[in-house]
């Protein structure tokens, strides 16, 4: 099931004038910089399709922009979010790609500061209603209707059992969870859906886990 | 997971069995799948009700897009209406002018509420603040309105689409239309069955509709389309009531609109490369609003 609120349906309430190409982009912006933890100071932004064909009309891009500086759909600066973004310090580019991906509304955030650098492709599926597909090479399924942890770790036995140990240990249930690795052994990610909003305390107790080497959360 | 229904065979059945309305069944499904209560489900509505309010308002003062391309229209229309000359009658006018209000707020980037879309937002407003005027409905029968709306966009979504993108506007405004004669004939006192007939009424009329903003904007011809769903809607619902029932089942009538949808040319589906957006008036207004240099359009940056 994509759709599982009828507030997906009746809702977003949110800025004119596209469902998918205005509150869809501001979600993806806005998960993209919940997942990167900070406001990045640079963005590279690709978009495909009909996101390609018509952002400018829809506002697709202030609306990434407006999601990566922290605006939920309904507020009202996302019509000044150019504006904001350089009073704040972030560059960016939008870059119309002619390549043909699966889904008509796509685009790739590339995202990044001193700190480091995140690649996101996120789809907007309709209703404002969107999916993170990929995640640094990870190909995930993220709807950013749950609060979420990501947790990045070597390929070994055991890994995926102490995590759900230590999720289980709070008491709190898992609503979907899936891994994945790029190869055999290497680095692999697990994308957990769940129910509370995740504590501090357990995303260090996360982290100290052995063979896990990052953990990033997505609240509601 | 338990789910009371993914379909609206599923929902017909559910609410004749619990003897409830099909808003009830929605509800009680949203609090399966989210966990939420009651009165949380129910105050989250009762804001997009007042959201959507709000639209109507703001629309019917007259507003304009910065494009130019769309404004001022729901004024005219409900001006007219009140000159007693209307042909097609009050409350269908009314419906309409209401409907256009709220996507011309859309279209000046204003505060509205999707239903199931951002450029299909005016129809379930539209038709339900006409329709409160002739069924002096409660606050809370207005905000179930809503969720029987809602129930049947829910099985489109999930079982079709409600992405212009994915299937032509008949996925938007189609479905909308849809939605809101099933909600109307609720309203009206008519049976979950009869909901269920005057959706299907309705989406076999928008069938094949294809998605071509002018410019990509959801302005021409979105907003004079959430005007005609408005309209189809109320005479949809009207038919239902009067006991009109459809042929082909209602979940048949949406699987036809997903696979039409699929069968659609990308250049028909939100890309403003066919139908009206490529018409020569619907070139040079693309033209004029973002420019020639194609280059300046596919980058920009800051």
């Amino acid at each position: 099931m994509k759709f599982r609120s009828v507030f997906e349906i009746i809702g977003p309430v949110m800025i004119g004038p596209s469902s998918s190409h205005t509150a869809g982009a501001a979600r993806i912006g806005l998960v993209a910089r919940d997942l990167f933890g900070r406001q990045p100071e640079w963005a590279t932004i690709h978009l495909y399709g009909s996101f390609a064909e018509t952002y400018k009309g829809h506002g697709t891009d202030v609306a990434i922009i407006g999601g990566l500086l922290g605006y939920d759909t309904f507020d009202e600066r996302i019509r000044t979010a150019f504006e904001d973004a350089e009073r704040l310090g972030m560059s960016f580019e939008f870059i119309a790609e002619e390549e043909e991906m699966d889904h008509p509304n796509t685009a790739k955030l590339v995202i990044g500061d001193k700190e480091g650098v995140m690649e996101l492709i996120g789809i907007s599926i309709g209703g404002g209603t969107m999916e993170v597909v990929e995640l640094n090479g990870f190909p995930l399924r993220l709807s950013g209707h749950f609060p979420a942890l990501l947790v990045v770790h070597d390929d070994r036995a055991g890994v995926i059992a102490n995590v759900s140990n230590a999720i289980a240990a709070q008491d709190m249930n898992i609503a979907h969870m899936e891994v994945g690795r790029k190869e055999k052994g290497k680095m692999a990610l697990m994308v957990i859906e769940v129910d509370q909003v995740v504590n501090d305390e357990l995303i260090e107790e996360l982290r100290a886990l052995p063979n896990v080497t990052q953990v990033s959360t997505l609240a509601n | 997971m338990d789910i009371l229904f993914s379909n609206v065979k599923e929902l017909v059945e559910v609410a004749e069995k619990e003897q409830q309305p099909i808003s009830e069944i929605m509800i009680r499904q949203e609090m399966l799948l989210t966990r939420r209560s009651r009165e949380d489900i129910v105050a989250q509505m009762e804001n997009n009700l007042a959201v959507m309010e709000n639209s109507v308002e703001e629309g019917l003062k007259g507003v304009h897009s910065s494009s130019g391309l769309t404004g001022g229209d729901a004024v005219l229309i409900q001006n007219y209406m009140k000159t007693g000359k209307s042909l097609s009658g009050e409350l269908l006018l009314d419906a309409v002018s209401k409907a256009v209000a709220t996507n011309e707020v859309n279209a000046a980037m204003g505060l509205i509420c999707a239903t199931p879309t951002a450029g299909a937002a005016g129809i379930v407003p539209g038709t339900l603040f006409a329709v409160k005027n002739k069924l002096n409905p409660t606050h809370e029968q207005m905000v179930n309105y809503l969720f029987t709306t809602g129930a049947f966009g829910f099985i489109v979504a999930n079982n079709a689409s409600i992405s212009g993108a994915a299937g032509g506007c008949q996925a938007e405004t189609g479905s909308a239309a849809s939605m809101a004669a099933a909600a109307i004939v609720e309203m009206a006192g008519g049976t979950p069955q009869q909901s269920a007939e005057a959706f299907s009424i309705v989406m076999k009329n928008m069938l094949g509709l294809v998605c071509d903003p002018v410019a990509g904007l959801v302005e021409v011809p979105c907003v004079k389309r959430n005007a005609m769903g408005a309209a189809k809607a109320l005479v949809g619902a009207d038919m239902a009531l009067a006991g009109v029932v459809s042929v082909i089942p209602t979940d048949e009538v949406i699987e036809a609109m997903h696979k039409i949808g699929q069968s659609m040319p990308s250049a028909l589906r939100e890309t403003a490369k066919g139908g009206l957006a490529a018409t020569p008036t619907g070139k040079a207004l693309e033209a004029e609003i973002f420019g020639k240099d194609k280059e300046s359009r596919d980058t920009v940056t800051k």
